[in-house]
């Protein structure tokens, strides 16, 4: 048995690239090694900003000998028959053994495949590995073609037993293995021996390199949150943030900064958004008043002066980039607070194309204000807010600080939309008409943030399936499956009863064909098929639910499909009825009835679709089953037209003992031709009721 | 350790004599509007071909859109950039890079320096690199890129490219707040210049003219005037029919295509260009310098060994 150890030391990795490098590397090399014989106990890899390391444990020295059997011809087959199977085989012909079988003298062969050594097979696989590693982007130096993330200066390879460890010969481009590597850039630039895995990490320690991620992560957090705490603060967390800090240094250091009091009346996200993005600083928050008042950054190094120079670099560059957020800030609310307004930047969306045949973002905000005024009444907004905020929503696109900082889009509008004046309800609707933005964001709840939402990916939907842009397999490049799926969580979340076609789709139509001039041919079928894109989204989300799709169609059959909000009410009432005893089993029942029925109705060439009279029934059940379905209608009925599903589909439930009663005791085909009609015409009542609360056809089992 | 410059003079001094020491040819600016120094044919054409190169020089650089009066305390519309061009790059080129920072009077135990990510791609030149801003106590000092491509072509074998941006920088060092407050000479000098009495109404000028008073029509016009002449340029026989010898005019086209890209950064200072038409405008520079590459390639200084074979 021995042990790997494996140290691929380059220019520095960026970041974001090590944790996904260090699996590679991992699972190229032990199924490299597997794969060639070589099997192992354990494995694990890490990366620093230098290095990716690999430690494989319990290895064996060798791949074991193997012997495989290969039958061959007859022994009389024609000498060209046995030439090919020698090639093939790689023998000769003294090789072959003549056996004696059921079907004959045969020919057999013995492959012997001796073990190799574990050096050889390592060098094999870690030069492929080399060579054909998965970077995301990769590139060349120097005069060479290898190609790596970063130029690699050396490769660690050493397999250790218990007396001693060897260096595993291999040449890649004229880098040569060896057994040394080099500690921190600054704190410990020297060379380093090293005779096995915890001999490396612990003289890696001692040169300043903490080896594994985690525990470089788990060392800033608790430096910075402690170094917070003892000042009264909290440190913002951000796990991408903590991840990314995390692989730019190899010894953390932890020093907190002040920011400039000049800057703390910037919007926090502001100097939270300048901090992360261009400095990689935590934020530090106040618990009492909310306010970020200082920052952390991760140093790479210890110095004698305990960082006071790092940090004073630090907090000047600070400054730097903060007074670029103010002058955008300051610039912006010059610009919001002037008499032109927010107008002044919608103005410059002019020039700002949305969609080369949609129109620009000023065309989109035009149509936006028209269908979020058409939207408010339904919605419970306010039609003059609702168009007021739609006009406004997509205005601090062209303010310098979105320009600088894109995230921030939508949030700062609804700064400067304050700062204009415009009421909170109005302000909100420019950061929440872009949500939800992922399957598990909030949806805008603020009526008039809800009109805009729903006017914004309305007109983006049909917009595009007017000009032919719909998404196809895994090509979405406009999002419109996440527009989608906003509207349904938009309506439904809210509870909001809403025509999607003839209230939304169509205006939104109208609104496209009148601003962009031009015509769309077909647009009762686009709408048609728009509709069933938000069924199936709806299924998708409905499915994540609980609820199967099977029931969503029998919703779906029923007439107001296109009211979301009314066809999620009804399948979540049909579900939980079939999740019932009585429920399923009056399924049972209803599709006896429907199968006896629908038979007969072919048969006889009729629909029995009239006329059921108690007066011709002749048991008790049958009379039962009359007197049950009275008494379901009459709740049914009523509860349908107030759109209580849950009642109408309990009623519809509590019909399933006289219907089974029923068709235990009475047999519908009878020779009577009048009792025989009555009966069908029974079941046809049964049909109706069942189908005017869902299509129980569609509902599978 | 190194003793700390007193000026941004000194600083340049220092770079130009340490990249000298260190084997580099040290030329002077290109006696045009460039956007960076990397638009010096030092760079973007000696990046193309096999024929080795080492050269170091100061380029002023305008970025129209970065003036802010000269009232920011590090934005400007003129500044310096200091550029190094080494093919093949050293395999210690980091070393030799964090050599020029201690020349300069870095001192390397104190500060933290850092190799951040950055992946390098030029749109209007066609070219990208892969490699790291650098870091000093969280500031961006320097660009650190291996060329991997320029105007459209491979680069074989790969260039190592330093950028400093000379005036943020020299502030770090020199412990100044605000540009305009940096000594440019020394500050015992009998007539002692800071970068403000010589930049700073200039910033002004420049940044009313750039944004709000430079003739649209004019820059458009000159823009489309440098495009033609580029393309007419290269679309000359090689062959020089006064001298009867093979000239290919890879540097004037070139120049012309520099033309071209200053222009555009002008219109887009004026605020004239959509968001749309920027990537049409961007897309017209790349193929003026695509053009230029394909011509210096041609060139005996871009490898070309055509009456060799």
């Amino acid at each position: 048995m021995a042990d790997l150890l494996i140290e691929l030391f380059s220019e520095e990795i960026p970041a974001r690239m090590q944790a996904r490098a260090a699996d590679d590397l991992k699972k190229l090399m032990t199924d490299g090694m597997v794969e060639a014989g070589l099997t192992y106990a354990s494995a694990a890899a890490f990366a620093t900003p230098r290095r990716l390391c690999l430690t494989v444990e319990g290895l064996l020295d060798a791949s074991p000998r193997t012997v495989e059997e290969r039958k061959g011809p007859k022994a009389d087959a024609p000498e060209k028959a046995i030439e090919g199977f020698l090639r093939g085989a790689g023998l000769t012909r003294d090789d072959l053994v003549e056996r004696d079988t059921p079907k004959g003298k045969i020919l057999f062969a013995t492959i012997t495949k001796e073990g190799r050594p574990a050096a050889d097979i390592i060098a094999e696989v870690l030069e492929q590995t080399i060579r054909n590693f998965p970077w995301a982007k990769s590139m060349r130096w120097g005069n060479g073609t290898l190609k790596w993330v970063r130029p690699l200066h050396s490769i660690l390879c050493i397999l250790s037993r218990e007396d001693g460890a060897e260096v595993v010969p291999l040449d890649v481009d004229g880098i040569t293995s060896g057994n040394t590597t080099r500690g921190h850039r600054f704190l410990a630039p020297d060379e380093i021996t090293v005779n096995g895995f915890d001999d490396y990490t612990s003289k890696l320690k001692r040169a300043f390199v903490v080896l594994d991620s985690a525990e470089r992560r788990d060392t800033i957090w608790h430096d910075a949150t402690n170094v917070a705490f003892a000042s009264g603060l909290e440190v913002v967390e951000d796990a991408g943030l903590l991840a990314e800090v995390a692989g730019l240094v190899e010894w953390p250091v932890v020093l907190m900064g002040r920011i400039g009091d000049d800057f703390l009346d910037l919007p926090p996200e502001v100097l939270q958004t300048s901090m992360k993005e261009h400095q990689k600083f935590f934020s530090v928050r106040n618990p009492k008043t909310g306010r970020i008042e200082k920052f952390i950054t991760v140093a790479n190094r210890t110095t004698a002066d305990n960082g006071v120079t790092i940090l004073a670099g630090n907090e000047k560059v600070l400054s730097a980039r903060l007074a670029d957020a103010k002058f955008f800030w300051d610039n912006d609310l010059r610009i919001a607070q002037s008499d032109a307004g927010m107008g002044a930047w919608v103005e410059n969306l002019k020039n700002v194309t949305f969609h080369n045949k949609l129109g620009t973002q000023a065309e989109l905000i035009e149509r936006m204000a028209v269908l979020a005024r058409e939207l408010a009444p339904m919605v419970g907004a306010d039609p003059d807010d609702a168009e007021k905020a739609a006009r406004i929503a997509k205005a601090d696109l062209s303010s310098e600080m979105v320009y600088e900082f894109p995230e921030l889009q939508g949030l700062m509008g609804r700064y400067y939309a304050k700062a204009a004046g415009m009421s909170d309800a109005v302000a909100a609707a420019s950061e929440e008409h872009y949500a939800p933005l992922g399957p598990s964001d909030d949806v805008p709840t603020a009526p008039v943030s809800v009109a805009v939402a729903l006017a914004e990916k309305i007109d983006k939907l049909t917009g595009f399936w007017a000009i032919d842009e719909k998404p196809t397999g895994s090509k979405d490049p406009f999002a419109l499956r996440r527009a989608a799926l906003g509207v349904i969580r938009t309506l439904v979340e809210n509870d909001l009863s809403v025509r999607l076609v003839d209230e939304g789709i169509r205006v939104s139509n109208t609104v496209l064909t009148t601003t962009l001039k031009f015509s769309i041919d077909g647009v009762e079928e686009r709408m048609n098929d728009l509709l069933s894109f938000l069924h199936d989204r709806l299924k998708v989300y409905l499915k994540d639910q609980g609820i199967r799709h099977d029931i969503i169609d029998a919703c779906i059959a029923m007439e107001g499909n296109d009211d979301l909000t009314l066809l999620v009410k009804r399948a979540r009432a049909l579900s939980d009825t079939l999740k019932t005893d009585d429920g399923e089993n009056l399924l049972q029942a209803f599709k006896r009835a429907n199968n006896i029925l629908s038979q007969a109705e072919q048969a006889d060439g009729v629909e029995y679709s009239y006329g059921a009279d108690v007066k011709f029934a002749e048991t008790d059940e049958e009379r039962a089953l009359f007197a049950a379905l009275d008494q379901a209608e009459g709740v049914i009925t009523p509860a349908m037209a107030a759109q209580d599903f849950t009642t109408a589909m309990s009623a519809m439930a509590s019909l399933r003992p006289a219907l089974d009663a029923f068709f235990e005791a009475v047999q519908i085909n009878t020779d009577n031709g009048a009792v025989r009609r009555n009966r069908l015409n029974l079941l046809s009542r049964i049909r109706t009721l069942c189908t005017s609360v869902a299509d129980l056809t569609r509902i599978d089992g | 350790m190194a003793d700390t410059p007193r000026s941004f003079q000194e600083i340049i001094l220092r770079l130009q004599s340490y990249w000298a020491r260190h084997g580099c040819a040290i030329l002077q600016p290109y006696d045009m509007e460039v956007g960076a120094g990397t638009f010096h044919p030092a760079t973007t054409l000696r990046s193309l071909g096999t024929q080795p190169w080492a050269a170091a020089y100061v380029q002023p650089s305008r970025r129209p859109t970065d003036g802010r009066y000269g009232e920011n305390p590090n934005r400007l519309q003129h500044y310096y950039q200091y550029q190094v061009l080494i093919k093949p790059s050293p395999p210690n080129l980091q070393e030799l890079y964090l050599g020029s920072l201690e020349a300069i009077g870095v001192d390397m135990n104190l500060h933290d320096i850092r190799f951040v990510e950055d992946d390098w791609e030029s749109p209007t030149l066609g070219a990208w690199g892969l490699g790291w801003e650098v870091w000093c106590d969280g500031m961006e000092v320097s660009q650190f890129t291996y060329f991997q491509q320029v105007g459209g072509h491979d680069c074989t074998p790969v260039s190592g490219e330093l950028t400093y941006g000379l005036e943020r920088l020299a502030m770090y060092v020199l412990g100044v707040d605000h540009v305009m407050e940096m000594p440019f000479n020394d500050p015992d000098a009998p007539i002692p210049l800071s970068y403000g009495d010589i930049f700073k109404q200039t910033e002004e000028e420049y940044a009313r003219w750039n944004f709000d008073v430079a003739n649209t029509d004019v820059l458009l016009r000159h823009f489309e005037e440098a495009e033609a002449e580029c393309k007419a340029i290269i679309e000359q026989e090689y062959m020089d029919p006064k001298t009867g010898k093979r000239i290919v005019m890879a540097h004037p086209a070139y120049d012309q295509a520099i033309k071209a890209s200053h222009m555009f950064n002008l219109l887009d200072a004026r605020g004239v260009i959509s968001v749309t038409e920027r990537q049409a405008y961007i897309g017209r520079v790349r193929a003026l310098t695509k053009m230029c590459a394909d011509a210096f390639v041609q060139t005996r200084a871009g490898g070309w060994q055509g009456d060799a074979a």
